[in-house]
């Protein structure tokens, strides 16, 4: 028999308060003990604190930089790139929860196959860093060289492509 | 009210269903992706209720192998849909028509 | 009783050279070199596949079922992987896209498949699945720059995530119905117990997803767009071995259901019918098409037609004969999506019309594209004819006369719009300057066409390979070994 969440309602035994609350009963009582705790503090700060504003307090961050423009702007693309090797690693997670939880029963077996299993996600991280795609400023796009005769005729297809934008954050 | 299997069931075929009416009905490809994602997501609820009351083990893991799949296909999905936008300035797929089926 | 290891060899050195490969590109950065490695590899990993194919036996706790079949699908895929690798040189150089990259994604995609064909537990068939479709989705927008690339790769990843989760539903259904994720353990479960509705629906969204990998008719609108939209060589890849991988999956998944599938009418009237819209429909737009990329698109909507006879016939004749046309198919539509990247590449050449007078010029590469197209269609001596006969033959056996029938009907239609591009390319005159490429891989198509013509004229070998292969297949619930 396996158990693994709390979640497990079957309880034949079940004692006179569950059975005057139900379990939506519960998630209830414990959302209306939040809001009635964050509101109370709220009010009560409001009720009892100085009200003295000045431009400097009033500023969206007040020890940071100054805020300009929206923040609806368009992300440099690098952004991606990090992401992507971030969920490498996240994902990686996930299975060594459970390989934790068996690793005493199963033995050496089992760290051998982690290690080939993490020195494979490294391999791909390394791969990424050797290509310069962990660089933030690129110098030089690492793209095949265009054969001269391209240039002669027509191009068939778009070959050009948008000048890369500036490296800015 | 005790919560059963069926009521995960349920609450699962409804995300799936709205993931499904989703895919088919909205033109952004972003939100398709995420309607796509919200498939994935019910199908691993149901795997867990299963899992859960049938006492197996087998649901959950199968839970873990598709976490990883989505993940992956996100990477490449995203990219995809990066590489798009740099050439059309535009991610709505009735805009996207130039192979005519 | 071979060891876990032994057994599953061919799988696991193709997964280790996929990692080397990542290795090798990283420290060369050399797209040259990863190629030559990356052919090395898969005629490794066809041959161990070749010396290991008396091995069988379930593997890793049950997870992967290897036997003559899997030996015989691992040798198509690898066959498909070497024969686009060696092809799309050229291609990737004209169109500026040679990337190392795409050798590895094209390998990592053959390992996909084999884990698909290899599949006895849902979780293994899922995976396999997506690794297989996550590497085509990137292999199709590789002309990143290339606008019509990057449609094709949206379509392919949206529809084909759509179809995964579809797949998936059904996994999940299925497991609520009978507990189990090994296939042999669903088979054993549905037979003690009977199949519930809660069953039946998961079969059908499963079924559906390995439609739409096979582009059977409902499904298949995306066909001609992302075929048209790739690289010319990963769109014979997606036609051959992705093609392949999802039938013998298909295959692996009925067969353990049969006893199920035999005794339920709706199950042959439904694949039947499948079968016979997916065979119309594929001719009949085919017919229509001016472009040969999108007409050889078509043709494969249709290809998977006859091969669902086979499935429709639900006898081992039927799988085999299936088995053999898969292999058949690799052959004769890379070589026809070869002819096409090769020439196309150079002028902008899609038309059936622009392939006029080829003879005059290159009459070893018409000669080729000859006997691809007319093995397409299916001509008496030539390898695509065997495939046909031997499905449709177990299509008769299996008292579906009227689905061979309506086959043999259809391909006699197809061979309208085949024979057309061998009439342009040897009667007509050519009209523009000739069309110079090297002669090497000329040597190469012709290579392919002899073994087309081969396949045809000495079939008998091959047939009774695939006859041997399915005999473990046939066996599900066969575990004490």
């Amino acid at each position: 028999m396996i158990y693994i969440n709390g979640l497990n309602i079957e309880t034949k035994t079940t004692s006179r308060m569950d059975a005057q609350l139900t379990e939506f009963g519960k998630v209830f009582l414990f959302l209306l003990v939040g809001v009635v705790f964050v509101a109370a503090g709220f009010i009560t700060s409001s009720l009892i604190r100085p009200h003295r504003p000045y431009d400097e307090k009033l500023s969206t961050y007040e020890c940071g930089e100054e805020p300009k423009g929206t923040a609806w702007v368009q992300f440099n693309i690098r952004f991606y790139v990090i992401a992507l090797i971030f969920i490498i690693f996240d994902v990686e997670l996930l299975f060594l929860f459970p390989w934790a939880t068996v690793f005493k029963k199963i033995g050496p077996v089992a760290l051998i196959e982690a290690v080939v299993f993490i020195s494979i996600l490294a391999i791909g991280l390394a791969y990424a860093w050797a290509k310069g795609d962990l660089n933030w400023v690129v110098p030089q796009p690492n793209r095949p060289k265009l054969p001269e005769k391209k240039f002669d005729k027509p191009a068939k297809k778009k070959v050009a492509e948008p000048a890369e934008p500036a490296p800015t954050a | 009210m005790q919560l059963e299997l069926n009521h995960y069931l349920w609450l699962s075929a409804f995300m799936f269903t709205v993931g499904v009416v989703g895919v088919l009905v909205r033109r952004n490809a972003i939100v398709i992706f995420m309607c796509i994602e919200l498939m994935l997501n019910a199908v691993n609820l149901s795997f867990i209720a299963f899992s859960h009351f049938m006492r197996d083990i087998q649901g959950q893991l199968m839970v873990f192998f598709v976490m990883t799949v989505a993940a992956a296909e996100a990477a490449v999905g995203l990219a995809i849909v990066i590489a798009l936008f740099r050439n059309k300035q535009t991610v709505n797929i009735d805009e996207i028509n130039i192979l005519k089926g | 009783m071979p060891n876990d290891y032994l057994l599953s060899l061919p799988i696991l050195a193709a997964a280790g050279w996929s990692v080397l490969l990542i290795i090798l590109e990283a420290m060369l950065s050399r797209a040259a070199l990863t190629r030559v490695f990356a052919m090395l590899g898969f005629a490794l990993v066809g041959g161990l596949s070749v010396i290991g194919f008396p091995l069988q036996g379930l593997a890793f706790s049950e997870m992967l079922r290897i036997g003559g079949f899997q030996h015989f699908a691992n040798i198509i895929f690898c066959l498909s992987g070497l024969l686009v690798v060696a092809l799309s040189e050229k291609y990737l150089d004209d169109e500026n896209v040679h990337y190392g990259e795409y050798y590895i994604v094209a390998f990592i995609s053959v390992v996909g498949m084999m884990l698909l064909a290899a599949a006895a537990n849902m979780a293994i068939l899922f995976i396999g699945l997506e690794m297989m479709s996550i590497a085509l989705y990137v292999l199709a927008g590789l002309m990143r720059r290339d606008v019509r690339s990057n449609e094709a790769a949206m379509k392919y990843f949206l529809l084909g995530a759509f179809a995964s989760g579809l797949l998936l539903y059904g996994i999940s259904l299925i497991y609520g119905a009978t507990g189990e994720l090994a296939l042999h353990k669903i088979a054993i479960a549905i037979q003690t117990g009977s199949a519930s509705m809660l069953f039946w629906i998961g079969f059908g969204l499963l079924i559906t997803g390995f439609l739409f990998k096979i582009s059977a008719v409902p499904f298949h609108q995306w066909t001609p767009d992302v075929y048209d939209g790739s690289p010319t060589p990963a769109a014979a890849f997606m036609s051959t071995g992705a093609k392949a991988a999802a039938f013998s999956a298909l295959i692996v998944v009925v067969t353990n259901f049969s006893t199920l599938l035999q005794n339920s009418p709706t199950w042959s009237l439904v694949i039947s019918s499948i079968a016979l819209a997916t065979m119309v429909v594929g001719n009949i737009a085919a017919l229509a098409q001016e472009n040969l990329k999108r007409m050889l698109a078509y043709s494969s909507v249709a290809h998977a037609g006859y091969m669902l006879v086979g499935i429709a016939a639900a006898t081992p004749d039927g799988y085999s004969g299936i088995m053999f046309y898969t292999l058949v198919y690799t052959l004769m539509n890379i070589g026809a999506f070869g002819v096409v990247a090769l020439l196309e590449s150079k002028e902008n050449l899609l038309l059936a019309s622009d392939y006029a007078g080829l003879f005059k010029h290159r009459p070893m590469l018409a000669g080729a594209m000859a006997v691809f197209m007319l093995s397409l269609a299916g001509v008496p001596p030539l390898g695509g004819f065997i495939g046909k006969y031997k499905v449709f033959a177990a299509a008769v056996d299996a008292k579906l006369t009227w689905l061979a029938l309506a086959g043999v009907l259809a391909s006699a239609v197809s061979a309208y719009y085949y024979l057309r591009v061998v009439y342009f390319m040897f009667m007509r005159d050519p009209v523009g300057e000739a069309i110079s490429a090297p002669a090497t891989s000329s040597l190469a198509f012709a290579l392919i066409a002899v073994a087309v013509v081969l396949l045809g004229v000495f079939p008998t070998e091959i047939l009774r390979i695939t006859d041997a292969a399915l005999k473990f297949a046939q066996l599900p619930t066969q575990t004490g070994f």
